[in-house]
């Protein structure tokens, strides 16, 4: 919910069939809110009403053997997560947790919001997003019907996969009831490699090197001297190896003799402070204590360091920065204004290719600058009629993601 | 003029004549793709070579109203290429150009046309592959993988097409050409990169494509394990996933599937078994080792009647033999075949292969079975003889019933193949009319003339303005609980 408005708890789809259909009757547009941890997220456009889904309640469906969960909306993720966990199972995509960023404190997620955002964590570049675990799910569309997709089944082309679609739709297209999920075995132990010691752009070329080994790494960030929660007093390159314990030793053994060179210092972390390492990344806790507006940026992994330097260059502020996914993701704190720096930020990620997408700002600046990265008069115009065909009366979340619908 | 040649007139203007094919001849040779039931001869054949003239084509196909069928390498088992009779055949083969390879990111930009074996081999001396693997990949494009979301024996553990692309340029019908993703994670704004893949060229023409490459695994290793039944085979590919275990691959293949594969090329499978299990675990020395003897062990458990684990690259090679086989070995115990490509929940297995019996028994017919048993995707084979009478059509009543068979089990009409015109009239055993004209009115916001590809996987046409009016709420009347005065 972004501003205080008029919440209507939806218990079941007759209860959102209901709501979405009087809401489009009136002509009033609705906020679709879980646990509330990502309200602060998009752009800021005030709704009439919201539709909470917290009592969209229950694990539906839960085969471990099958690797398969079912469960409603607003089943909390540390419910889901507690369950995979009894059975040795987790959400491989590592879901982002993003409290952390917004209210200092991590929980309250749900897994409808987590299939809302694409949540993705540190493991995004070896096991997927969530639009790859996503199998099925079940909503209410913005026309007030109740529309199915996918199935429980691991392949499945049958008709278009709306499940990539409403990942990452931010609640625009559908309110999602229930959502059917790819879940995996845990590995059996991790640990990180810390290579220490190495210049900014040289610790980001290591982790390049670590990704063309056959050593698979399932996590690579690069945080600057300083960063949380490490806080060393130099660069260091963090590589996150999982697996059997003893093909864990052997691929750390292994990799410390491929990136070995003068200058560079290694250290492990074993796996309670490399589990510990890795929710803080997975969270963005390096940029989130600082006071400040968030970037989040994808970009080619080799192009990480270059985007960075131009927004250093051209004088941006920045407080606070780290690179995940071997350089492909950057997270960057800047000092708070009016336009965020939002066209330096932009044009410093179109010299290279890629997003930028404004995480953590106030309502006023999240109002006038495009939080979600400009696109291309024709791939605008296409994404309107994708939510057209969902949504006609833009019902569902009116202007979170673009200011025209 | 008539229509036809004022078409190819202006095809002509846009083309080089060796691109455009006219002569009936030569057009028979695009009248079908693999699902050879189905056969239509093209209006007029094109085979483009650049992005600018698949633009003028796509943008002649709106002005002029002419519908358009894209075409990879041919090798869809759904007729998913299958031409129209009144369309232009737009045949991608010329994109076979792999553009970039960028080693640093671990991708390669290629043109559609770009076989998919082909793509691994121009980057296996530096260590890499491109993970989805059909088994028609010396054959199959990377443009006809995207528009199927192609599998193959590796994607329980390395996915599917759709988890292995990062960008996609399509041109949509009437010319506009759009980028999306790149050489980086998540495109920006809705998946529609997600969204194409799948939609069995329904939504646009894709002209380039960026994949995601691999480091290859230092190792590999098989094991053969042999089953007294189906049910302990499959009992015994449910406990290595609840071990923990994702093996690289998994497969498992019938009695029926085993003996043909041995009469056509013996690869040393246990002709007593009822089931055979195939795994590949890959990884380091160390790792592979462990799982190996994990895998084992299991299957112990589970009274595994053979256990073979290879102990060369030459073994393994010789384990897959037999099931990259399957199909040809199969073809010399019937005169022909129909490849199904149903899905179900693995638990269910046993009953559909015995439900699979009785409806094959109804039709007087028999069936063989290879089967993705990591990840749940069936492929019966129907053996049938087209020159006996009725035959057929029992196949074909046969494959149907057994496409419901596996919905009714939890499953899904086809896990790779595709819907195509194969399995377009059983698209209401799974979907209700709600469910099918969401996905049509997305169909709209591409292609709101529905130009392109029309009469694939849709059992009914509908013209957009109709699926806009529609308000058919599960059968309910709009606002059920609104107060009407």
């Amino acid at each position: 919910m972004q501003s205080a408005c008029a919440t209507l708890e939806i218990r079941d789809e007759a209860d959102a069939v209901d709501a979405i259909c009087a809401a489009k009757a009136k002509g009033d547009c609705c906020a679709i809110v879980g646990g509330g941890s990502k309200s602060g997220l998009g752009r800021y456009a005030p709704q009439a009403q919201a539709l909470s889904t917290v009592a969209l309640t229950g694990v539906t469906l839960y085969e471990p053997n099958e690797l398969v969960l079912s469960a409603r909306a607003g089943v909390p993720l540390s419910e889901i997560e507690a369950l995979l966990d009894q059975h040795g199972q987790q959400l491989a995509f590592e879901p982002m947790d993003y409290g952390l960023l917004f209210r200092a404190e991590a929980g309250g997620a749900t897994i409808g919001g987590a299939i809302a955002v694409n949540a993705a964590g540190p493991r995004r570049i070896k096991a997927g997003a969530a639009r790859d675990h996503l199998l099925g799910f079940r909503c209410v569309t913005g026309r007030g019907e109740q529309v199915k997709s996918g199935g429980r089944v691991m392949k499945n082309v049958t008709g278009y996969d709306l499940s990539k679609l409403v990942c990452g739709s931010y609640g625009t297209l559908a309110l999602l009831t229930e959502l059917t999920l790819k879940v995996l075995p845990k590995p059996q132990t991790e640990c990180t490699l810390l290579a220490i010691g190495a210049h900014e752009a040289e610790s980001l070329a290591l982790l390049r090197r670590a990704t063309a080994t056959p050593c698979e790494p399932s996590a690579l960030a690069m945080l600057p001297a300083g960063a949380a929660p490490l806080a060393l007093n130099a660069n260091a390159a963090a590589i996150r190896l999982e697996g059997p314990a003893i093909s864990v030793t052997a691929r750390r053994d292994d990799l410390v003799g491929r990136l070995a060179r003068g200058g560079l210092r290694f250290e492990t972390l074993d796996e309670y402070d490399s589990k510990t390492l890795w929710r803080g990344l997975r969270d963005a806790a390096p940029v989130a204590a600082k006071v400040g507006q968030v970037w989040r940026m994808s970009v080619a992994p080799s192009e990480g360091f270059a985007v960075v330097e131009r927004i250093r260059r051209a004088g941006a502020p920045m407080l606070a920065h780290f690179y995940d996914w071997a350089g492909g993701l950057i997270w960057l704190c800047l000092e708070t204004a009016p336009d965020a720096y939002a066209a330096v930020v932009r044009s410093a990620v179109d010299a290279s290719g890629g997003h930028a997408t404004l995480i953590r700002a106030s309502e006023e600046v999240r109002a006038t600058v495009d939080v979600f990265h400009p696109q291309p008069a024709a791939l605008t115009a296409l994404t309107r009629r994708v939510k057209n065909s969902f949504d006609p009366a833009h019902i569902l979340e009116r202007g979170r993601m673009r200011a025209e619908f | 003029m008539s229509r036809r040649n004022e078409l190819i007139a202006r095809l002509g203007a846009i083309l080089p004549r060796e691109s455009l094919i006219v002569d009936e001849v030569a057009r028979r040779a695009y009248e079908c793709d693999a699902f050879t039931m189905y056969r239509a001869l093209p209006l007029v054949v094109t085979l483009p070579e650049s992005v600018e003239q698949v633009r003028a084509i796509m943008a002649l196909a709106a002005e002029m109203n002419v519908k358009v069928v894209p075409r990879g390498a041919g090798t869809s088992l759904s007729g998913g290429s299958m031409p129209l009779e009144d369309g232009i055949l737009l045949g991608m083969s010329k994109f076979n150009r792999i553009l970039e390879i960028d080693y640093e990111n671990r991708c390669a930009r290629v043109q559609p046309g770009v076989q998919n074996l082909a793509i691994s081999k121009a980057v296996e001396a530096q260590g890499f592959y491109y993970a989805p693997d059909p088994s028609s990949q010396i054959a199959c494009s990377i443009g006809g993988n995207v528009a199927e979301n192609a599998g193959g024996v590796h994607c329980l553990k390395y996915g599917l097409t759709t988890n292995n692309i990062l960008g996609l340029d399509v041109v949509l019908m009437g010319g506009d050409l759009i980028r999306l993703g790149g050489k980086h994670l998540d495109s920006e704004g809705y998946d529609l990169i997600g969204l194409m893949t799948g939609s069995e060229g329904l939504l646009g023409v894709v002209t380039e494509v960026t994949v995601r490459l691999l480091q290859r695994p230092p190792v590999a290793r098989g094991l053969l394990l042999g089953f007294a039944s189906v049910a302990a085979g499959a009992r015994c590919v449910s406990a290595i996933i609840a071990r923990g275990v994702i093996p690289a691959g998994l497969e498992m293949m019938d009695k029926a599937t085993i003996h043909a594969v041995e009469r056509f090329q013996p690869c040393g499978y246990p002709l007593d078994a009822q089931a055979l299990v195939i795994v590949e675990l890959d990884g380091t020395q160390a790792e592979v080792d462990h799982l190996v003897g994990v895998v084992q062990d299991i299957a112990r458990e589970e009274g595994a009647t053979t256990i073979r684990a290879s102990t060369s690259e030459a073994e393994r090679l010789q384990f897959w033999a037999g099931r990259k086989n399957a199909f040809p070995a199969v073809s010399c115990i019937a005169p022909d075949y129909l490849c199904m490509d149903g899905t179900i929940p693995r638990a269910r297995l046993p009953e559909a292969l015995a439900g699979m019996d009785r409806l094959a028994k109804e039709q007087g017919l028999s069936v063989a079975n290879v089967f993705h048993a990591g990840d749940g995707n069936l492929h019966p084979l129907i053996l049938y003889d087209a020159s006996k009478e009725g035959d057929v059509e029992r196949a074909e009543k046969l494959g149907f019933d057994i496409l419901r068979l596996c919905v009714s089990l939890g499953g899904v009409l086809t896990g790779e193949h595709g819907v195509g015109v194969e399995k377009r009239d059983l698209m209401g055993e799974m979907f209700t009319e709600v469910d099918l004209a969401q996905q049509m009115r997305l169909k709209c916001a591409f292609d709101p003339e529905g130009r392109l590809n029309p009469g694939k996987v849709f059992p009914t046409l509908h013209r957009c303005a109709e699926l806009g009016m529609m308000r058919v709420s599960g059968g309910k009347m709009p606002f059920p609980h609104l107060p009407r005065f």
